[in-house]
C-alpha cells in the first residue's frame, strides 16, 4: 500500500515555503520552478518556451552565456574564439586554482566569458556573452583578454561589437591583473569607436563593479534587461558605507534609465530583433558612410 | 617591513598628501581650477595648471585632507564622480593646450553612496579609462599613499606610474579581501600579503615603472629630485609624436 505521507516532503526541506508549501504535495523542481519575485510557481515548459521570462510577473531569470547565444543569434552562426583559452594563478593566490577547477565544473565553461562571430538575423557581428556561472562573471585576465580580442578583431574587419554583461566585478584571486583589464579592455572599445564602429552593451542582472567602471558603460547603446541591478558598488557595500537602507528599486534598470545612464529598458522576447535594427541602422556601405 | 605595514604607512595621517606634493613640486605657480561644468566642484580631487622648471603642466591630484576638517571637506579623498569628470576636463584642456598631464594618486577607491550611483560613478570611471587612453598628451600617474581600485585607476591609465615606497595600489582593500576571503576582516595582514598590493611586488608585476623613495619631512630633498625626475620624464615624452604615444600607452596595457 502506497504511504500517503511519502509525497509531502518535511516542511523544512521544501524550498517553497508558506502556505502554498503547506497545502500542496511535493513537486519535482524539473516540472515547476519558483519565481523569486512573484513567489508563483510556473510549469517549466513554459517558463523555457517564454525565454526563462516568468509568465506571471515578467522576472527575467538568469540565462547561461550558451542560453543567451542561443536567445540571440541565428541558429548555427556562432563561430566561437579562443574557447581554450584558460586562466593561470598567476600572482599564486591562495585556493585560486582550486575555485577555477569549481568553476569550470559548474558551468560548463573555461571562463567567465564566451567571444565569437554570429549573424543576428542575418547581419553579422561580434559578441561577448559574460556568464555569472563562471565565479559571478568576475573579470580575470583572461576574460579582459578574450573581450579585448574580440573588439581587435572587430576592428580590423569592421564589425559591430555587442556584449551581454553580467558580473560581481574585478576578480579579487587576481589582485592587480584584474583591476588592469579594466584598462586594457577600454582601450579596445576606444580604438573600435575611433573606427566608427558600432558597440551595444546589453546589461543583464547583475552587473556591478569594474565590468560597470569598464566597458559595461562605454556602449554607444546601452541596453539593459527589465529589473536588471545594474551598479558601481553593490547595495550591500552602499548601505554599508552609509549606514541606512536604500530605497526601492535603487540601481534597477529603470532607475539608470531615469537616471539617464542607459538607452533603453527591452524585453529578452524583443532583444534579438532590437539588436538587429540597431545595427542595420549603422549598416556601412562599400565606401565606409552610412547604408541608408 | 611586511605588506601590511606598507598598508598602514600608506594610510598614515602625517602623510604627504596631493596639496603637499603641488605646494613641494609647483610652489605659487599653481592656479587651481574648479568644477566639472556639469553637476558641481568636487574636494577629493584638486586640479589645475602649474609651472614645472619653467613649462606649463596640469596637475589633478586626489586629495584626502591633512586634518580632520579637511578631511571632511575632501570626502577623505574619496571621489565622486564630478571629481572624476572634472580631472577629465581638465585633462581635455591639456590636450588642447599641449601639456602633460601629472596625477596624484592617493584615495581608499571611489565613493560608494546614493548619489554617486544616481550620478553615474561607473560611467564617470569608464569614460576616464576610455579617453585617457587616447589623450594626445603625455600623462604620468605618481600614487603617493593609498590606490583604491578603479577609483585610482580612473586617474592612472598613463605612460607611465611611479609609486611612493609604501605607497599601495589594489583591486580590493584588504579588509574586503579578508572578510569576502575568510569571512573575516581581522586577518588584514594576510590578505595584504595576498593581494601584491606593494611597490615591491608591483614593479615586479610590471605595473609600474618606479618606485620613489620616501620624503622622511616636507623640507626634504627628496621633492626637488622628484621634481626634475618629472620634467625630465616628461621631456623625453614630448619628443615623442602623439600617435606614436598613444601605441605606446595601449601597449602598456595590452600587455596584461
Amino acid at each position: 500500500m502506497p504511504d500517503f505521507f511519502n509525497f509531502l516532503k518535511p516542511k523544512n526541506e521544501l524550498e517553497n515555503q508558506g502556505e502554498f508549501a503547506e497545502n500542496h504535495p511535493y513537486i519535482p523542481e524539473e516540472l515547476w520552478i519558483k519565481c523569486p519575485v512573484c513567489k508563483n510557481a510556473i510549469l517549466s515548459s513554459d517558463l523555457m518556451e517564454n525565454h526563462k521570462v516568468c509568465t506571471k510577473c515578467g522576472y527575467h531569470f538568469r540565462l547561461s552565456a550558451r542560453q543567451r547565444v542561443e536567445l540571440t543569434v541565428d541558429e548555427n552562426s556562432f563561430a566561437e574564439m579562443d574557447a581554450d583559452m584558460m586562466s593561470t594563478n598567476k600572482i599564486g593566490f591562495p585556493d585560486y586554482e582550486k575555485k577555477l577547477r569549481n568553476a569550470k565544473i559548474s558551468s560548463g565553461e573555461n571562463e567567465s566569458v564566451i567571444t565569437g562571430s554570429c549573424t543576428i538575423c542575418g547581419e553579422k557581428a561580434i559578441i561577448a556573452v559574460m556568464n555569472s556561472k563562471f565565479m559571478m562573471g568576475s573579470m580575470g585576465t583572461v576574460t579582459g583578454e578574450k573581450i579585448t580580442r574580440a573588439f581587435e578583431y572587430a576592428t580590423e574587419n569592421r564589425l559591430p561589437v555587442i556584449v551581454f554583461t553580467v558580473s560581481g566585478g574585478a576578480r579579487m584571486q587576481e589582485g592587480i591583473l584584474s583591476l588592469m583589464q579594466m584598462a586594457k579592455t577600454s582601450g579596445a572599445v576606444k580604438l573600435h569607436s575611433d573606427a566608427g564602429l558600432l558597440y551595444i552593451t546589453v546589461l543583464t542582472d547583475p552587473t556591478t563593479g569594474g565590468v560597470t567602471a569598464s566597458f559595461a558603460m562605454e556602449g554607444d547603446i546601452i541596453l539593459s534587461e527589465p529589473k536588471a541591478l545594474i551598479g558601481f558598488a553593490g547595495p550591500r557595500v552602499i548601505e554599508q558605507t552609509i549606514r541606512q537602507k536604500l530605497p526601492k528599486d535603487f540601481q534597477s534598470a529603470e532607475f539608470l534609465l531615469d537616471k539617464g545612464f542607459i538607452d533603453a529598458v527591452v524585453q529578452r522576447k524583443d532583444m534579438k530583433s532590437t539588436l538587429a535594427q540597431l545595427i542595420r541602422l549603422h549598416k556601412e556601405n562599400d565606401e565606409g558612410g552610412a547604408a541608408l | 617591513m611586511s605588506a601590511y605595514d606598507h598598508v598602514t604607512a600608506a594610510r598614515a595621517n602625517d602623510r604627504p598628501t596631493s596639496v603637499d606634493y603641488i605646494k613641494r613640486l609647483f610652489g605659487d605657480s599653481f592656479f587651481e581650477l574648479h568644477g566639472d561644468r556639469r553637476f558641481a566642484d568636487d574636494k577629493a580631487v584638486i586640479g589645475g595648471i602649474a609651472e614645472l622648471n619653467g613649462k606649463p603642466v596640469t596637475v589633478i591630484g586626489l586629495e584626502k585632507g591633512r586634518n580632520l576638517k579637511e578631511r571632511m571637506a575632501r570626502n577623505f579623498g574619496s571621489a565622486h564622480p564630478e571629481g572624476y569628470r572634472k580631472a577629465l576636463r581638465l585633462m581635455k584642456q591639456a590636450e588642447k593646450f599641449h601639456r602633460p598631464v601629472i596625477c596624484f594618486v592617493d584615495t581608499s577607491g571611489a565613493y560608494c553612496g546614493i548619489g554617486a550611483e544616481e550620478r553615474g560613478q561607473g560611467q564617470a570611471i569608464a569614460e576616464n579609462l576610455m579617453e585617457m587612453m587616447t589623450l594626445k598628451t603625455p600623462i604620468l600617474s605618481i600614487f603617493i599613499g593609498e590606490g583604491g581600485s578603479g577609483g585610482a585607476l580612473a586617474l592612472a591609465v598613463a605612460d607611465e606610474v611611479w609609486m611612493l615606497e609604501n605607497a599601495i595600489y589594489s583591486v580590493i582593500s584588504p579588509e574586503g579581501c579578508a572578510s569576502i576571503l575568510w569571512k573575516d576582516p581581522s586577518k588584514t595582514a594576510e590578505a595584504s600579503e595576498c593581494l601584491k598590493l606593494t611597490a615591491q611586488d608591483l614593479f615586479k608585476l610590471g605595473v609600474i615603472e618606479r618606485i620613489i623613495r620616501e620624503p622622511k619631512d616636507l623640507e626634504s630633498r627628496i621633492f626637488d629630485s622628484l621634481k626634475n625626475l618629472i620634467a625630465d620624464t616628461f621631456e623625453k615624452k614630448a619628443a615623442i609624436p602623439a600617435e606614436k604615444l598613444i601605441e605606446m600607452r595601449y601597449n602598456r596595457f595590452r600587455k596584461f
